[in-house]
């Protein structure tokens, strides 16, 4: 209970049911902050698909972000590394913090932003061109950086995805010839080559078997030690296998998407102050 | 006791009653076509298979209906027309085939590849000279023209799939209405701007711009084509990882697509290879060796094709059956290579 303690207002029942003021996990001083949203709306076109979210990443945490399909979390993890705004029709509001500074501030250059905010995608995406060592480095020749000692890099990112005694012997081997899991944990050590302070995940594991999927939660487990991974998943075990805080997305009736509650992941579980929550987190819909 | 299975094809089993019927309308068409052809006056082979169409239309639809289901006639008429027609496509190929092939290989010889025609006037006998000239013409050409056209192809294409700027919509349809470009706009248009001017004389250059008019639309197409099955998960993975965007293109796109593009390029040359009207209007011809494609007129194997039939003689004419049998078989060997690269890239 001490690190529940150590949470301000987690402790204190909700007396009206969602009249907080600004969504958000609430964190005390102690825990330093990674990355902060304020206000993030997400437009395509005119379709508003994101209201108001407001979260706070706790450093050297992992934030789960939960909901059922279209209520935009997988459109929300786009904006912390800028890639949201690649897509055709993109609109954004509101801002994200990253070291005191606004993402979106302008002059900001994409490019940096996504070297400190790295993502993994839901389907494993290797290089088809690149053999297993040539992959991992690709960020390092993507992004024009200069490095004297690359095999020391190369066994580093590998093993800390949990890769390198699987593939350290054929490193000059083609990608292709890695299972699913092998190929997602490879994608997991080309985003480690680049040190990011912050890793995105989303749905890293919905195309893996179960012993896959355990792989790649233990090696969240040792990534968060050095860096802040916040994750989509729509599988509720995992959440609350892996996360320490959760944040629930929810989109009713053609609304925009929105925070319906966020919180320590065992709060959330176990103790939600939003009956929405209580239902999706107990399988009642979605 | 449980027998030991043994794997048969319940599909495909016939009963023996529908072989020997099929057996009957198989062969006993043809044979009572060629009775009615005989009998009827009608003449020749083109007779006899007409007859044979017709008949068999009958004899299968009758077979058809001795198997009692109402669709089998419409099956088995079907069945007749569809063969019919891929006999027909067949007949065609092997018509063009043949006499090149035979003419061809009847009056090849190995120096003909080496040697100009510049000791050869009208009639000369075929052991002296060759088309070595129009093959080296054509070499150099076709490849200065895939030279020009492919890379401003694939970069057209690159607008459409990965700038996606605002002029996408005009650069397809421009490269779609380019493509219905007639052969000989392109050789007067490279005529006027080149020749006509005075700017260059007739030489390799010019054609190779009359040719690369023609070869661009295909080659952006292909290329926009294999671009577009290179995932945009790839494209996402490569902005990710911090690289702009013609870094991502560069070291993970192209490379994504390398053998697709190999194939828009030989699919271009493919398009051009036998091209003639722009040529003629260009390239003009030449009796011997240019090896200068800026100065001079040139010759290429459908130039030198068209003129040995303009002269007509006996010994010209094979000349020009020999190398129409050298650009078929230079045209099968680009398309030998573009199957077996785009076969090796759809298993990658």
């Amino acid at each position: 209970m001490d690190e529940m303690d150590s949470i301000s207002t987690y402790n204190e029942p909700a007396t009206e049911s969602v009249t907080t003021p600004r969504d958000e996990i609430i964190v005390t001083d102690k825990v330093p902050t990674a990355m902060e949203a304020r206000n993030v709306n997400v437009w395509f076109n005119d379709h508003h698909v994101l209201e108001n979210v407001n979260l706070i990443f706790p450093k050297n945490s992992v934030t789960a972000l939960i909901g059922p399909s279209g209520c935009g979390k997988s459109s929300f993890i786009r904006t912390l590394n800028r890639m949201h705004e690649l897509l055709p029709g993109a609109k954004l509001g509101g801002e994200v913090i990253l070291d005191g500074e606004d993402i979106y501030a302008p002059g900001t250059d994409p490019v940096g932003i996504r070297l400190k905010v790295g993502m993994v995608f839901q389907k494993p995406n290797p290089f088809p061109s690149m053999s297993i060592g040539e992959n991992v480095l690709s960020g390092l020749r993507l992004s024009r950086r200069k490095v004297s000692n690359k095999s020391d890099i190369l066994e580093e990112a590998l093993t800390n995805a949990g890769l390198w005694k699987e593939v350290k012997d054929r490193l000059n081997v083609s990608a292709g010839s890695l299972s699913g899991g092998q190929q997602q944990r490879l994608c997991i050590a080309r985003s480690l080559v680049l040190n990011p302070d912050i890793l995105l995940m989303d749905e890293p594991c919905s195309a893996l078997d179960p012993g896959s999927t355990r792989k790649i939660e233990e090696t969240m487990m040792e990534l968060k030690e050095s860096m802040t991974i916040i994750i989509v998943t729509h599988n509720m075990q995992q959440a609350l296998r892996v996360s320490d805080y959760t944040a629930f997305f929810l989109a009713e009736d053609g609304n925009p998407g929105e925070v319906v509650e966020s919180g320590l992941t065992v709060e959330l579980f176990h103790n939600p102050r939003d009956s929405r929550t209580d239902d999706y987190v107990h399988g009642r819909f979605g | 006791m449980s027998k030991v299975q043994r794997g048969t094809r319940p599909w495909r089993s016939i009963d023996s009653t529908v072989l020997l019927q099929q057996l009957f309308v198989h062969l006993g068409t043809p044979i009572l076509a060629m009775f009615v052809t005989i009998n009827s006056g009608i003449s020749g082979y083109s007779g006899f298979l007409l007859v044979w169409f017709f008949l068999h239309l009958v004899t299968a639809s009758l077979l058809g209906k001795l198997g009692k289901k109402k669709k089998a006639v419409s099956d088995s008429v079907f069945e007749v027309l569809s063969s019919a027609a891929v006999l027909v496509f067949i007949l065609f190929v092997l018509s063009v085939l043949q006499p090149v092939f035979q003419l061809g290989l009847e009056n090849f010889q190995v120096h003909h590849l080496f040697e100009d025609a510049k000791d050869t006037g009208v009639d000369t006998s075929l052991d002296i000279g060759g088309l070595g000239h129009a093959l080296l013409g054509t070499l150099l050409t076709v490849g200065l023209a895939t030279l020009f056209s492919l890379p401003i192809g694939v970069l057209a294409a690159l607008y459409v799939t990965e700038v996606r700027g605002i002029l996408t919509p005009f650069v397809r349809f421009f490269v779609q209405a380019m493509s219905g470009v007639p052969s000989i706009i392109a050789g007067l248009f490279a005529y006027a701007v080149f020749i006509a001017s005075g700017i260059l004389t007739y030489s390799g250059f010019v054609a190779a711009i009359a040719l690369s008019i023609l070869m661009l639309p295909t080659v952006a197409r292909t290329a926009e084509e294999v671009l577009k099955l290179v995932p945009d998960d790839l494209r996402s993975a490569a902005l990710a990882l911090g690289g702009t965007q013609w870094r991502s293109v560069r070291m993970v796109v192209l490379p994504a697509a390398r053998s697709g593009l190999v194939t828009a390029a030989i699919l271009g040359v493919a398009r051009v290879i036998g091209e003639t009207a722009p040529l003629l209007l260009t390239a003009f011809g030449n009796r011997e060796y240019n090896l200068n494609p800026l100065e001079g007129p040139i010759a290429t194997l459908p130039t030198y094709i068209f003129q040995q039939f303009l002269l007509g003689t006996e010994n010209d004419v094979r000349r020009a059956w020999v190398a129409a049998f050298v650009l078929l078989v230079l045209v099968s060997i680009v398309f030998s290579i573009a199957r077996l690269i785009s076969s090796r890239f759809k298993q990658a």
